[in-house]
Formats: structure tokens, C-alpha cells, sequence
């Protein structure tokens, strides 16, 4: 099937998240779709499969334009998507599974199913047992089901998204083994990654997406430094670098080791030192999610050590971290940093230790005033946190982080920021890291990392990197080591 | 401005939702064949058509009033307790069981009916202790714990009933023994309503405003409500605060169970809650969960419950009826909220 997109927009809010994307697949093709978090990746493909509409432009099936309406609408007319989370039901059965989105009559007719799904099956030389249950199955082994059932479905284009997180080397070789046997067979398949070497091993053509644009496309053979240039190449200027050079330990991890139902992370060692900051690079999921919330004490790691000052604080609750003077700052800040309903006067008021039972409500204004001006917040103690814009509602949780802080971890401290507020709350960061606090942070922003660390570490798949000196490493060193190149 | 706007937007809706809720009520009574207005005027006057009528309104009152109150606790965590009704029942207990421990001591009747009462609320405590603990520990979701523990609760009475508190000679669904009225709460002379009672249930109602509204304990339980995740990465000790709400809710929730056995039965009978625990769910959702406003809705309840005692006898008609008309207006009341905030946000 031939897919063809033309000028594809698509907005959340006022973010463009797709801006003017032509794109044509022709049949038989792997097509490879790469880009860093956030470039528009997704969308595009969401938009494909009918998970969204398009706010304009038009797609093109085999030369017709269509409307996807949904992904039932979309597997009808050929196009099915693999997404990064199998979309199964794991207390069942395979071949209850399957049938689940077969349409038919009451009676599901079990064997014709059985009998179609395997003659698939030895055609790929898959081996899934039908009558498992589903939660018994490899990750491996749910994809190859996945893509079982959209071919059984009548998927003519197979669009799969980040289909290599989570599983071995041995299952992904043969994963690109059935896509190589598709193609061939003139399926469409279209190969969403961040990972350069899966790209440039199995995609037959590349276009690489940036901030919602497609900024390139490539063919074989591939120039590594001109696809991470195209990933990321961005210049921005962002002031002089400040060093810290204090030389006393404050935090330690020692053989940290952590599991995840998809990811296992071994022997983390970082010494750091007071006012330090260290960056955490790497693609969303390769485990630094993981490490970080495990220096809070959000997740408990099955093995290690982790010291604050003579403190010992693994195998402790996270509000013993917390007491202990460790602040965690999560990304998300509506789920997981602020209430909803509640206003900047009422979030001061729970953050803050006061004595007494009854809540003195002049001081509790008076509190939040100082916190508006000191942080530049637009809105009054009364407003709630959801009046507030997103640059706001950040301003807002570092706001409300209290003094003193002997480590303050981070989740994306500027995501969804322009470039002045970014530069202005970092300021904020290193006046707190030369009265002594030290900081952790993961951002996706390359450039981010290297300017306000001192030291980095690189995660991939749940493998982490020795400290990296940032002065000394590059935006392209960097890339290469995120996109699992040069381990 | 766009603030004032929006409320006055929000409380045409609220009207709305009771004329539709009163329109619905009359479309049914004009389904089965009676006269509404007939039916509502007998409401009224069987509600407020004498001062006997207006205290046993108020006698319905205190119940519905302390149960709403423990209910906003409960809400504001984030907790929907159905388990009231259990709490209700085991406060009713644990009261009738201290009465008949000290009936025939040498204490005297006041200290006797006191430690009532610390019994009752320390039995709801305990039947909401035992829900939050299900839930924290447990995993299991307090609207299923409540609603097993209610279960128990009811077998529970049944069994004392007929069992170890029977009446002599043969048990009997009337209930255990009544007390001495030496043990009754005091009543207002020739009334069933006893003041002390109702003096009980305007300060649940006081205390439950003030902890919610001017209190650190009310803002971090109101934190875990709206949102438990963050409120637990600030700092706020999650599992602490939901217990907390379950035990206060429990000791309201026990506090009416002993008022029913104190000042109005003054003896344990099978079905001793009388509903008031769902009913004070009900209120507490028709409020939107503000404090301000439960003890005129919980007025308004019991007297549709007294009011339409009387239309068996004079229009034929099922007492039921003002349980019709008190869940079609939660019921419109919530579609109303849902259209206003659709209305709303379109635009």
C-alpha cells in the first residue's frame, strides 16, 4: 500500500506539534520516522492510524485521499499500528485476545481463528502458544501477537512505535527479520524510533522530525553525525557557564540496582558533591525516570546504597528522604506536584511547617505574596493552581520548595518553557547550588544538560554511563551515547 | 466579575435541577393515578402543621445532620463511605451495650448516659477504623469494605436481638428491652425532641465547618482528596490522613447511632439507622460537599421523610414517595452539574 501524507498540521493548544509534514511511502518499504521526545513523532502517526484528527492536510491511501476516522476505521481501510505499550488484555487468552477485535456474530468462531492465525504464524516462523494466557508472554512475544492480529485484521501498512524498547537483541533480530519478510511481501511498514543503530540497520529510508517539522530525510548509507545533526541540531546561546567547584561529598550511590517490568538498571555508583549539579540524559524510558525517583525513595531499589551526609537512607520510606532534606520535583505538574482546586495561597500553607492547629490565614497571604514576587508567579494567593499558565504553575512548585535543601531532584525543570523562563528559573537553581544545594536533573534537552551540569550521566535501555565531564563533552558525543552508539 | 457571572450561571442550573426533580416526581404520582398537589400539600402540613410535627422533623434532623457532617470529612479525603450505615448501627450498640452494663449500678443517669455516648462513638470509630484499614493495608476499596462491613453490622443487631439481648421470655423484632427513662436523654415536655441532641448535631455540623475550612488537618485532608499523588510528594503523610477521616467520620457516625438509641428508641431495634446514613450520602452530594449548606438540605430531607408519613393514611398513597423525590433531585441535581459544566466550557 502506498501511503502518502501532505501537509499535515496539528495543534494542542498553542503548541504546533505537527507543522507541514509531506511525507510519501511507497509500497514494500520500511520507512523509518526518527526524532528526539516531543518532536511530533506520535502525532503523525496517531493521525495515521486514526487515534486523532489532523487540523489540516490530507492522507492518501494508495492514490485516494480518505478520512480515518478512528483505529477500527483506519485497520479497515489497511492501516494498523503497534503502539509502545502492547494494547492487550493480559488476564486472557491469546486467542481470546484475538478475537476481541474481530468483527462477527455471537458466537465467535473459535477455530476458523485458531486455524487462519496459525498458517500466519508459520509463515514468520512465530511459536505463541494460543491457549496461554497473555500475561505469561515475553514482551517479545505480545509484540509478535500484535502483529499477528493487525495481519489477520487485514493491515496492509504497519506502523510501529519505539517497537524495540524492552526487548532482548535475539527477539529483536528476529523482529526485523518479519519486518524485512513484510516488506517484501509488499507490506508497508513505517518504523518510529529514537535509536539510530535500528534505524539504520532495517530502514530502507529515513525522514527525521524536529520540533514538529520534518527537518531531513536520508537513504542509505547512513552518515551517523548527520542524522544527530538533524536530531538536534539546534543552536541557542544561553549565557556563561558556572562550574562549581566545592570538593565535599554529599550524596553517594553505591551499586544501585533497580527493576522495572520492562527495564533492569545495575550498579549505579555517583558521588556528589555539595552545590554540584548532574545532568540526566537519555531518551524517555531508558531508566533515568527510574534512578532518580530511586534517590527520592519513590521506588525502593532491590540492591545498593544510598548515603545523604552520614545519613543511611535506603530501605526508608520517601518521607524519611524527604525529612532527611532531599526534594523531588516531578514533571508532571498537575498529577503529581500540585492539587487542583486548591489555590498558591492553600499550596504555601501545605508545603510550609506552621505551628498551630488553625490556619492564620493573613500569614499564609503574606507568605504567598512574597513567593508571587519572588518568583515572578502571574496570579494573586487566591488563585487556584489551574488558572495558572504552565510556565506559572513551574514557577510555582519551585516556589513552593522549601529552604534549605541539601538535594533537590528534578524531572524536566523547564518542559514547556520558553527559552527566558528556562534561563531565568536555572538562574533561580544556581543561586540555591552556591548556598550549598545539590542538583539532579533529567531533561530532553540536550543543550540543557550540557550548559547547567557539571557532571552528566547518559542512560540507554537501563544502562548508565560513567560521569561525563560536561565541559568536555559535545551536543554530537552526547547524541551518539543517547541513541545507543558508542557503548 | 466573570467570577460573579459564573456563580450566577451555577445556581440557575441548581434551580433548574429541583424544578425538574419536583416535575419528575409529578409526572410519577400522575403515572400511578394521585393527585400531586394533594400529595404535596399533605407533605407540607405533615411536616410543619404543628409544633409535634416541626420537633419530630427535628428529631430526623439531628441523625441526617451528623452523618452529613462525618460524610464531608470523608468526602473531602477523597473517600466515599458507604460504610455510614454500619458505623450508625455498631455507635447504636456499643451505646444499648453500655446502658445495659450500668443499668442497675449506683452510678448516676447522666455519667451513665455519657459514657452512652463515648461507647456509640467509639463503636462507629471502630466499624470506620476497621473500613480505612481494609483500604490502606488491605487494598480493598472502602466502598466495598463499608459495604460488607454494613452487612455485618445489621447481622450483627439481628443476632443481639434475638440472641443474648432478647426481651424476656421471647426475642421480638421490637427490639431489646427499652431503658428506664431515668436513661432517656431529657426531652422537651409533651415532645419526642430531646435539646441536648439537637445541641449535639449543630456542633458536628460547627466543628466539621471550622476543621474544613480554617484548619491545617481540613487543608491537607482536602489535599489528599483532590489530588492523594501529589499531596504525598509534598509531604503530607497520605495514609495517616484517610485513616483519620474514616475515624472521624466513624465518631460522628456513631455519635448518631447513640442518639437514636438515647433520645429516641432507648432501646436497640433491627433497623436502627433507619437509612440516615445514605441519606446524609445524598445530602452531602447535593451540597457539593460544602459544609455551609447541609444543615438547611438536611432539613429539608427529614421533613419530606416525616411529611409523607401521613399519605398512606390520607391519600392511599406509599411513604416512599419522598424517597422518589429526594433521589430524583441528587439525581438531577449531578445530570445539571454535568450539563453546566458542558454549557460552560463550549463556549
Amino acid at each position: 500500500m502506498k501511503v502518502e501524507l501532505r501537509n499535515i498540521h496539528k495543534f494542542f493548544g498553542r503548541v504546533h506539534a505537527n507543522d507541514d509534514i509531506t511525507l510519501t511511502i511507497p509500497q514494500g518499504t520500511i520507512q523509518g520516522i526518527l526524532g528526539e521526545n516531543g518532536a511530533g513523532k506520535s502525532t503523525l502517526m496517531k493521525i495515521l492510524s486514526g487515534f486523532i484528527q489532523a487540523d489540516g492536510g490530507e492522507i492518501l491511501l494508495d492514490d485516494k485521499v480518505v478520512k480515518i476516522a478512528s483505529p477500527s476505521d483506519a485497520i479497515r481501510q489497511g492501516v494498523g499500528m503497534l503502539h509502545q505499550d502492547p494494547l492487550d488484555f493480559p488476564p486472557m487468552r491469546v486467542i481470546d485476545n484475538l478475537l476481541i477485535g474481530h468483527a462477527g456474530g455471537l458466537f465467535p468462531a473459535r477455530k476458523q481463528v485458531a486455524a487462519a492465525i496459525q498458517k500466519l504464524q508459520s509463515q514468520f516462523g512465530f511459536n505463541i502458544d494460543l491457549d496461554a494466557f497473555v500475561d505469561s508472554l515475553t514482551v517479545g512475544e505480545r509484540q509478535q501477537l500484535e502483529i499477528l492480529r493487525l495481519l489477520w485484521m487485514g493491515a496492509r501498512t504497519l506502523i510501529l512505535d519505539e517497537p524495540t524498547t524492552g526487548i532482548s537483541a535475539i527477539q529483536k533480530a528476529k523482529l526485523f527479520e518479519t519486518l524485512r519478510i513484510l516488506a517484501g511481501q509488499g507490506m508497508t511498514v513505517i518504523f518510529v524510533s529514537h535509536k539510530l543503530e535500528d534505524v539504520e540497520g532495517l530502514c530502507g529510508q529515513v525522514v527525521v522530525l524536529s520540533r514538529g517539522k520534518l527537518v531531513g530525510q536520508a537513504s542509505p548509507p547512513y552518515v551517523t553525525d548527520n542524522l544527530v545533526q538533524m536530531m538536534f541540531g539546534k543552536v541557542v546561546t544561553l549565557g556563561e557557564r558556572q562550574n562549581m567547584t566545592a570538593e565535599d561529598l554529599r550524596f553517594q550511590v553505591r551499586d544501585l540496582a533497580i527493576e522495572d517490568y520492562r527495564l533492569q538498571i545495575r550498579n549505579v555508583n555517583l558521588d556528589l558533591r555539595r552545590g554540584e549539579v548532574v545532568g540526566l540524559a537519555g531518551m524517555e524510558g531508558s531508566g533515568q525516570l527510574q534512578f532518580l525517583r530511586a534517590c527520592a525513595g519513590i521506588i525502593r531499589p532491590v540492591h545498593g546504597a544510598i548515603q545523604l551526609g552520614a545519613k543511611t537512607l535506603h530501605g526508608q520510606p520517601y518521607h524519611a528522604f524527604q525529612n532527611a532534606g532531599i526534594k523531588y520535583v516531578p514533571a508532571s505538574r498537575m498529577e503529581e506536584g500540585l492539587i487542583p482546586g486548591l489555590t498558591l495561597s492553600e499550596h504555601f500553607m501545605l508545603t510550609e511547617e506552621r505551628p498551630g492547629f488553625f490556619i492564620d490565614r493573613e500569614e499564609a497571604a503574606g507568605l504567598t505574596r512574597q513567593g508571587i514576587q519572588d518568583f515572578y508567579i502571574k496570579g494573586t494567593p487566591a488563585s487556584t493552581v489551574e488558572s495558572l499558565s504552565g510556565g506559572n504553575q513551574q514557577r510555582a512548585l519551585l516556589a513552593l520548595l522549601r529552604s534549605p535543601i541539601d538535594l533537590l531532584l528534578m524531572e524536566h525543570p523547564s518542559r514547556g518553557l520558553d527559552i527566558e523562563s528556562t534561563i531565568w528559573i536555572w538562574s533561580k537553581l544556581k543561586e540555591r547550588c552556591r548556598q550549598g544545594t545539590s542538583i539532579i536533573f533529567i531533561s530532553a534537552d540536550l543543550d540543557e544538560v550540557l550548559h547547567y551540569s557539571d557532571r552528566i550521566l547518559v542512560f540507554f535501555n537501563g544502562k548508565v554511563s560513567l560521569p561525563l565531564d560536561a565541559a568536555a563533552t559535545t551536543v554530537d558525543q552526547l547524541g551518539q551515547l543517547i541513541g545507543g552508539k558508542g557503548w | 466579575m466573570h467570577d460573579r457571572k459564573s456563580r450566577w450561571i451555577s445556581a440557575a442550573f441548581q434551580v433548574l435541577a429541583v424544578v425538574t426533580a419536583l416535575l419528575f416526581t409529578t409526572a410519577v404520582m400522575l403515572l400511578v393515578k394521585a393527585q400531586p398537589l394533594e400529595a404535596y400539600k399533605n407533605i407540607l402540613i405533615g411536616s410543619f402543621g404543628s409544633v409535634t410535627k416541626i420537633s419530630d422533623v427535628l428529631v430526623a434532623w439531628v441523625p441526617l445532620l451528623l452523618a452529613a457532617s462525618g460524610l464531608l470529612v470523608t468526602f473531602a479525603a477523597g473517600l466515599w463511605n458507604i460504610g455510614i450505615e454500619g458505623q450508625i448501627t455498631l455507635g447504636a450498640i456499643f451505646a444499648t451495650g453500655m446502658l445495659r452494663l450500668l443499668q442497675d449500678s449506683a452510678l448516676p443517669p447522666e455519667l451513665i448516659i455519657l459514657l452512652g455516648f463515648v461507647a456509640g462513638a467509639a463503636g462507629g470509630m471502630l466499624w470506620a477504623g476497621l473500613v480505612g484499614l481494609l483500604k490502606i493495608y488491605g487494598g480493598v476499596n472502602e466502598i466495598f469494605g463499608g459495604l460488607g462491613m454494613n452487612f455485618v453490622s445489621t447481622a450483627l443487631t439481628i443476632w443481639l436481638i434475638f440472641g443474648p439481648w432478647k426481651r424476656p421470655g421471647v426475642g421480638s423484632m421490637s427490639g431489646t428491652e427499652p431503658f428506664d427513662p431515668s436513661l432517656w436523654l431529657p426531652m422537651l415536655p409533651g415532645l419526642r425532641l430531646s435539646p441536648w441532641s439537637l445541641v449535639i448535631a449543630i456542633a458536628a455540623i460547627l466543628i466539621v465547618f471550622l476543621l474544613l475550612q480554617g484548619t491545617h488537618f481540613g487543608l491537607r485532608l482536602k489535599a489528599v482528596g483532590r489530588n492523594g499523588r501529589a499531596a504525598f510528594l509534598m509531604g503530607v503523610p497520605t495514609a495517616r490522613y484517610m485513616f483519620l477521616a474514616f475515624i472521624l467520620c466513624g465518631l460522628f457516625a456513631g455519635l448518631a447511632g447513640s442518639v437514636q438509641v438515647l433520645a429516641v428508641y432507648h432501646r436497640l431495634i433491627p433497623s436502627i439507622s433507619s437509612g440516615y446514613g445514605f441519606l446524609g450520602l445524598m445530602i452531602a452530594m447535593l451540597v457539593n460537599y460544602q459544609a455551609l449548606w447541609v444543615a438547611p438540605v438536611a432539613l429539608f430531607f427529614a421533613a419530606l421523610n416525616i411529611g409523607s408519613i401521613q399519605l398512606p393514611i390520607v391519600l392511599k398513597l406509599d411513604s416512599t414517595l419522598s424517597g422518589v423525590l429526594q433521589g430524583a433531585l441528587v439525581l438531577f441535581v449531578l445530570v445539571m452539574d454535568g450539563v453546566r459544566r458542558r454549557f460552560t466550557q463550549k463556549r
